[in-house]
């Protein structure tokens, strides 16, 4: 870019450069002790055992998941047909809905308790709590789609218990929580949190939730695979991007 | 606030020329070059549609650059390259859209379709609005500088998004100038004579334009930041 910033005369600029670059990434070269997928794998099962002992998200995320599908089922009006080519779209817009209340807690907890400073300090990689953390995520809005699926599956009296509509889930929601693990660590620090994750989070995630409603309702309607196919593609390299940028871009968001 | 004198000069001289090029680029587009065959007078539009995507590319792609320097070096500097040119291209893609949808009322008879291109440039304007959200929202000036450094490279996958939908999905209505299609894979370069010179001479001077307008928010940026210096400092002398 010809347009570079002001040169060096410029005497305001240069008395902040001069705090550039902490002294970050010190313990780096030192071999951290717990290999990765065990520290992957710590990280995860601590957040699965304190959800299970204190059951406060995954209550509160499906009880609004429930509702969701109340107000959606109460406000279009459904017919037969309509059901069939609206559910999809009930089915993502409550699994992003209620994912957002489970990643924007994920967080913000750990930083309340001050345990978020603890775990920056376990002898880990960063990006081993990245994936921990997106590992929990992920489990629990996988409960909520299956519970979402069963629930669809019942109250609209569309099958949505099919194999290839599972892959789809799977592939939507790790794009959609490894985007918001990395984006919630970020909106964490802000000053109206809860209002931030989606103001950020959604235009990422958008074409992972496009990608994912369409083959969604090609599968649903029983298409060729020429409608779905293209989709999922589409979904697995979107994953493939934001795993990449997780794995890279999680260490700068954390240091401190 | 001191800039050195030839600088300064060079940003003068860069302004004049910018408004000089957009004055004889319009003319170009709207004088010069005869309507087109099917679209009339109505695709005059189009110079000043893909001119203005130009610059937000340009921008949002410094913006890229200033992220990753930022996250190398820390200097603030490139922070500040960085919002000026989020700023610059927000607006240049406003007008994308503004003139794609003038157009379009005519061409498309609506205003707005859900088109992937639509969808896509929609996207792409959001992610950078809620990079200017997600900078507003932070206090501590070092954090707030990282988390922009690395929101704004996550949101360039918005922009790449959009160059890339149009030219896999088929069921797009809007137009491809250049480059491979799903209906014609060799690509192509669909325009000649007097509109692909207009094309040209108005793609140079939003380029120039995009150049000069974020020279000067970084300037205003650092004036900015020099008063709100001095008001503390008259503020602790008190």
């Amino acid at each position: 870019m010809s347009a570079n910033p002001e040169p060096t005369t410029h005497a305001v600029s240069a008395a902040e450069g001069a705090i550039a670059r902490p002294a970050r990434r010190a313990g780096r070269r030192h071999r951290p002790l717990t290999p990765f997928w065990r520290a992957v794998g710590a990280v995860a099962w601590k957040d699965l055992r304190a959800e299970m002992r204190s059951r406060e998200l995954i209550n509160s995320m499906v009880l609004f998941t429930f509702m969701t599908v109340m107000v959606f089922s109460l406000a279009l009006e459904l017919d037969k047909e309509a059901r069939q080519t609206t559910v999809a779209g009930v089915l993502w817009v409550t699994i992003v809905f209620a994912g957002l209340i489970g990643l924007g807690r994920s967080l913000a907890a750990e930083k309340d308790r001050g345990s978020l400073d603890a775990l920056l300090l376990t002898p880990i990689d960063r990006s081993a709590l990245f994936f921990g953390k997106m590992i929990g995520n992920l489990l629990f809005v996988l409960v909520i789609a299956l519970v979402l699926l069963a629930l669809l599956t019942v109250l609209f009296n569309v099958t949505l218990l099919k194999p290839l509509l599972i892959v789809v889930m799977v592939l939507g929601t790790v794009g959609f929580t490894t985007a918001g693990t990395l984006l919630s660590s970020m909106s964490v620090h802000a000053r109206a949190r809860e209002a931030m994750l989606p103001i950020i989070l959604m235009p990422v995630v958008l074409p992972v939730l496009i990608s994912a409603v369409r083959a969604s309702v090609a599968i649903l309607e029983g298409l060729p695979r020429d409608d779905w196919f293209p989709w999922i593609q589409l979904l697995v390299v979107a994953d493939a991007i934001f795993l990449a940028a997780g794995y890279g871009l999680f260490d700068y968001v954390v240091e401190e | 606030m001191t800039y050195s004198d030839s600088r300064t000069r060079l940003l003068r001289g860069l302004t004049i020329a910018a408004v000089v090029l957009f004055v004889i680029g319009l003319y170009l587009a709207l004088f010069w070059v005869g309507p087109e065959r099917q679209q009339g007078a109505a695709q005059r539009i189009f110079y000043v549609h893909l001119g203005s995507f130009l610059g937000s590319f340009i921008a949002f792609g410094a913006a890229v650059v200033a992220g990753i320097a930022y996250l190398r070096t820390r200097n603030p500097r490139w922070d500040t390259f960085g919002l000026a040119n989020v700023e610059v291209g927000l607006g240049m893609a406003a007008i994308t859209i503004v003139t794609g949808m003038t157009w379009a009322r005519p061409i498309w008879n609506t205003w707005w379709t859900w088109d992937p291109r639509l969808t896509s440039v929609a996207i792409m304007w959001l992610a950078y609005a809620a990079y200017l959200m997600l900078r507003s929202g932070i206090e501590d000036p070092e954090r707030r500088q990282r988390f922009a450094a690395v929101y704004g490279i996550i949101a360039f996958a918005s922009v790449l998004f959009t160059i890339i939908i149009i030219r896999v999905r088929p069921d797009t209505i809007h137009p491809v100038v250049a480059g491979p299609t799903q209906a014609d894979p060799t690509g192509s370069f669909e325009v000649a004579g007097r509109i692909r010179d207009t094309l040209f001479f108005n793609l140079f001077t939003f380029a120039v334009i995009t150049v000069v307008l974020v020279w000067h928010r970084i300037r205003l940026e650092n004036l900015i930041q020099h008063v709100m210096r001095r008001k503390l400092e008259v503020l602790s002398e008190l």
